[in-house]
């Protein structure tokens, strides 16, 4: 590819524009963060449109020996990429969000999220096991500060549980990575990622990471930080969070559970199966009873994840395909509730469903984004929410057709909870003077939702564009996988698919 | 091996006790008046010594070229790397002392040279290759080190942390000769490697004796009481908070890498062929350090014993390293050493730096309330010392538990690295409540005093330490250690 270090500068970036932000008063701080993101999307986009498909399976390395140990090794597949430009869209966004609402100690503030999405990206584009861990973890400490300085009313406690709790899942994977590391002698993730440890091994490695990656992600019984932190969190931490901090636990699934272990991953995918069914369930009917807004949509979160762990758990391209998409999708369209929380917010500064009703009356185009993104979540065809949820319920349907009844009655809760809540907003008469006399949506807040709504329409009509990149590397992860593949109950018997008339030479495994 | 050579491996021993001696008459000549030209004079000579003992480490010396005074006294680049801590921390001592005594006018000529002198008996604890020197230069650090802690003769707290710290001291150094005595009895020597050889069953064809066996868990529970291990810790939290604030970054530091590397020294090379004996011990002192180091501190309201308590639960993680019983372990722990050396110092000179509008010293945690908004700086850098000590990456606390651990692993000691680990995030929970105090509470504005500018350019040297910049030095760290490591487990 080109010799432009592209990853180390869009680590870089954001870095240097944290000291500036540091040393700069809160005017000049919040533009040299949205300039800062604004170019490290540039270079996300560069980097997407210079991504060969089909090519090598990990583009754009570097490799610097530069320390005992580890090495400083970047290095992005089409899955790495595709959260890399994630990150890099919503970031603008939450500097957007918070260029009102924060107003005290904005410098610091900015530093810190700039400073968080070196951290994403590094984990992201890290291919030293070690160097992933330590970006994994160093995102701790710009989160906690977020939450804990900016953030609600129960901030510290939220804080201090955000911290020990992630702390405590992920100290346990660092000694089965020491491990593994004095077993295989290599502490380069694609050479990891080939490397077949004892089986017997490998059940207990599986436990230490996914003690880690079920805190991150979050899975029921361990998601009990997440409704703390979301809503204590200001809005573009909660953006973040929900967006792009999630994702790395079931990142960390497809690059290190699932095809480091994958004897392991097949042994316990009952346990996947049976967190993700208790999940969808529970917190949806959790989500239905909440008076909070952020809280609710904290709890849809965790359901949707279940969707993805149990997609990820099917062992075959659709079930993973779909549940990369749910979290792309779940990325865009989370991230843009809690902005929709967060324009309300700003106004009236409560959380409470109830001081609200018939928006749609004094703020129209609020109305209609906010509708756009309930309709995403809850997976209307046509938005990024259905794509990814039909693959993965169809993978998922592969294995078991009990788990799929159970994935899918999410989909109908989570229509019920988000139609519900949008009701009460949006619809129904004016009944609190203050909310009815709220303005409509400014410029600023028309930059942040365009951006959003254009994406999801974009991955809910067109997710090829989406799919292409990370084909190839599902496709090697679904061959890794085959030798442990779970027979499933379905008893599925593929037919043969009939080639397009026009193009004979159809790329194989296309579907 | 000639008497010359013996006296050229001593060299930083006779500059140190040399310049103390001159430095102690111009001490009684010209009074208190000239203690800050003592000071700087001190650091020179440590600066000094530090460029004799160098070479050793840069040329990994060992084995028999490296013996004085028919292996009393060795001059090894393990000897040499934990000398450097030491130098280097007690520099760090004598140049936060002179900001703090003088405002509470008990500036004395002697500190500098009560620092020289102890910094000259932790050369000899490291270097010692005789059980014998062992005890002549622990005695001499801590002769030196009771005095330094009632240094505030007007202070009652200073008083009695000296009092305190001589009397466990002198029981702890009981406990240690009677160790030695067995050990002699059941070995017929003193010296290290005789100690070795006899202790060999594999040579000796016989089981340990249970008197040898006394003898070893004596003199480890001796040195557990210098190095405040679990469960002989317990002067340390009140000597810590009553002693001085140089003089417990003193008592912080160096004594702890002359205590510690003489652990290693007497466990891996004297007691080295057994192992299997003394690693249960060392397992339980690391464990019981780590989990009482966290859970003691939780409930602290002086910053001063918190740190103390945070001290105890890092004497637990470098002992995983020894318990480790490997080179890599060694190497592992003389790492983290100089991480926590860097770590610690930031952190006292941070608390050094606390002071209020009329200058004098805080000391209490609530007092820090708020202290980003009006010492930004200051707050950061403690920030970072507290993460750092947490040991959450990319903060350089995060390495030296990172080798440990990887030791541990190596070694086959699972369980014990995953529970140390486990553990460790019970003292993450105080640390973050020390930036939650600085950085979320409302100001209490009582930090407003200004601070000494060699106190700001120590806090400004350590705090680049443990920033990811400090990753940078990871090779060449971990290359000295290496060195220094395969010079102690090299036996002649």
């Amino acid at each position: 590819m080109t010799g432009l270090p592209i990853l180390s500068l869009m680590l870089l970036v954001p870095l240097a524009a944290a000291f500036a932000c540091l040393m700069a008063e809160a005017k000049v701080a919040r533009r040299i963060a949205l300039g800062a993101t604004l170019a490290d999307f540039a270079l996300a986009i560069l980097l997407w449109a210079s991504y060969d498909i089909g090519g090598a399976q990990w583009q754009f390395t570097e490799r610097v020996p530069l320390f005992a140990g580890f090495a400083y090794a970047l290095g992005i597949d089409g899955i790495a990429l595709l959260l890399i430009v994630l990150t890099t869209f919503l970031m603008p966004i939450c500097i957007g969000a918070s260029w009102k609402s924060i107003d005290k100690r904005v410098g610091e503030f900015m530093a810190a999220f700039l400073v968080m999405e070196v951290l994403m990206l590094g984990v992201f584009a890290a291919q030293d096991m070690f160097l992933f861990y330590i970006f994994f973890e160093a995102g701790l400490i710009p989160m906690y500060l977020i939450i804990g300085i900016w953030g609600g009313a129960e901030r510290i406690y939220a804080s201090y549980k955000f911290f020990l709790y992630t702390l405590l899942g992920s100290v346990l994977m660092l000694i089965a990575m020491l491990w593994m590391v004095n077993e295989a002698g290599s502490t380069d993730i694609p050479v990891l990622m080939a490397y077949d440890f004892d089986p017997q091994a490998q059940t207990w490695l599986w436990l230490a990471f996914f003690a880690s990656f079920a805190v991150k992600m979050p899975m029921w019984p361990v998601h009990t930080w997440l409704p703390d932190a979301h809503v204590q969190a200001p809005t573009a931490g909660s953006v973040i969070l929900a967006g792009v901090l999630l994702k790395m636990g079931g990142y960390g699934f497809i690059r290190f559970s699932l095809p480091m272990f994958p004897d392991a991953s097949a042994q316990l995918a009952w346990v996947i199966f049976a967190l993700s069914m208790v999940a969808v369930v529970y917190t949806s009917l959790v989500a239905l009873v909440q008076h909070d807004m952020k809280k609710l949509i904290a709890y849809s979160s965790v359901a949707h994840m279940a969707i993805v762990t149990a997609g990820l758990f099917a062992f075959n391209p659709q079930g993973i395909e779909g549940a990369m998409i749910v979290m792309l999708s779940h990325g865009l369209v989370s991230g843009a509730l809690f902005l929709s929380v967060g324009v309300i917010y700003d106004r009236l500064h409560t959380r409470e469903i109830d001081r609200y009703g018939g928006l749609s009356i004094n703020m129209p185009a609020y109305a209609l984004f906010f509708m756009l993104f309930t309709m995403a979540s809850v997976g209307l065809p046509g938005t990024s929410g259905f794509v990814g949820e039909f693959l993965a319920l169809v993978g998922i349907y592969q294995v078991s057709s009990w788990v799929t009844l159970i994935c899918a009655t999410g989909i109908i809760l989570g229509a019920a909870y988000m139609l519900y809540l949008y009701r009460r907003v949006a619809f129904g008469v004016q009944k609190n003077a203050d909310a009815a006399a709220m303005p409509d949506l400014d410029a600023r807040e028309w930059a942040m939702m365009v951006p959003i709504a254009a994406a999801v329409l974009w991955m809910g009509v067109y997710p090829e564009s989406f799919l292409a990149p990370m084909r190839a590397d599902i496709a090697a992860l679904d061959a890794r996988l085959a030798r442990a593949k779970l027979p499933g109950d379905a008893m599925i018997k593929f037919g043969t698919p009939k080639p397009p008339e026009h193009a004979a030479a159809a790329p194989a495994g296309a579907h | 091996m000639d008497w010359s050579a013996s006296l050229r491996l001593v060299a930083p021993e006779e500059l140190l006790s040399i310049a103390g001696l001159v430095l102690l008459l111009v001490a009684a000549w010209s009074g208190d008046k000239a203690s800050r030209t003592i000071s700087w004079l001190s650091v020179a000579t440590l600066a000094g010594a530090a460029i004799l003992v160098a070479p050793a480490l840069c040329s990994g010396a060992m084995g028999a070229d490296t013996e004085a005074f028919y292996g009393q006294y060795r001059g090894d680049a393990f000897a040499s790397f934990a000398k450097l801590l030491i130098y280097a921390a007690a520099g760090a001592a004598l140049i936060v002392a002179p900001a703090f005594f003088e405002r509470a006018r008990a500036m004395r000529a002697e500190y500098p040279v009560l620092i020289l002198f102890a910094a000259l008996g932790m050369g000899l604890m490291v270097s010692a290759g005789d059980f014998l020197t062992l005890y002549i230069g622990l005695e001499l650090n801590s002769l030196a080190a009771y005095v330094l802690a009632s240094f505030l003769r007007t202070d009652d707290r200073s008083a009695e942390a000296g009092l305190k710290y001589f009397v466990l001291g002198a029981l702890a150094s009981g406990i240690l000769l009677f160790g030695i005595s067995l050990i002699y009895g059941f070995t017929g020597g003193t010296s290290f490697a005789g100690v070795r050889a006899a202790l060999d069953t594999g040579l000796t064809g016989t089981g340990l004796a249970t008197g040898a066996l006394f003898g070893i868990t004596f003199v480890l529970a001796g040195l557990a009481f210098k190095i405040s291990a679990v469960p002989f810790h317990m002067w340390t939290p009140d000597v810590y908070e009553g002693a001085p604030t140089p003089v417990t970054t003193f008592f912080a530091t160096a004594p702890k890498v002359a205590a510690l590397a003489l652990t290693m020294r007497v466990a891996l090379d004297a007691f080295g062929t057994q192992a299997s004996a003394w690693q249960q011990i060392v397992i339980f002192a690391a464990l019981a350090s780590i989990v009482v180091g966290a859970l003691g501190a939780i409930g602290q309201q002086n910053i001063k014993r918190l740190l103390a308590y945070s001290s105890i639960n890092n004497v637990g993680f470098m002992l995983i390293g020894l318990a480790a019983a490997t080179p890599q372990g060694a190497s592992a722990m003389l790492v983290y050493l100089a991480i926590y050396v860097a770590m610690s110092v930031g952190g006292f000179v941070a608390v050094l730096m606390l002071r209020d509008a009329e200058g004098n010293p805080v000391e209490a945690i609530a007092d820090l309330a708020g202290l980003s908004r009006h010492r930004k700086v200051l707050a950061a850098c403690l920030a970072m010392v507290m993460f750092s000590l947490a040991g959450i990456p990319p903060l350089f606390g995060f390495w030296g538990k990172f080798v440990v651990f990887q030791a541990a692993v190596q070694a086959d000691l699972v369980p014990l690295a995953a529970i140390g680990i486990a553990a460790s995030v019970i003292g993450a929970f105080y640390y973050i409540k020390i930036v939650k105090i600085m950085y979320f509470d409302e100001p209490a504005n009582i930090v407003t005093g200004r601070s000494d500018w060699m106190h700001q350019g120590l806090l400004a040297l350590s705090a680049v330490i443990i920033s990811p910049l400090g990753y940078l030095l990871t090779v060449w760290l971990g290359g000295y250690a290496n060195a220094a490591a395969a010079a102690l487990f090299h036996v002649a």
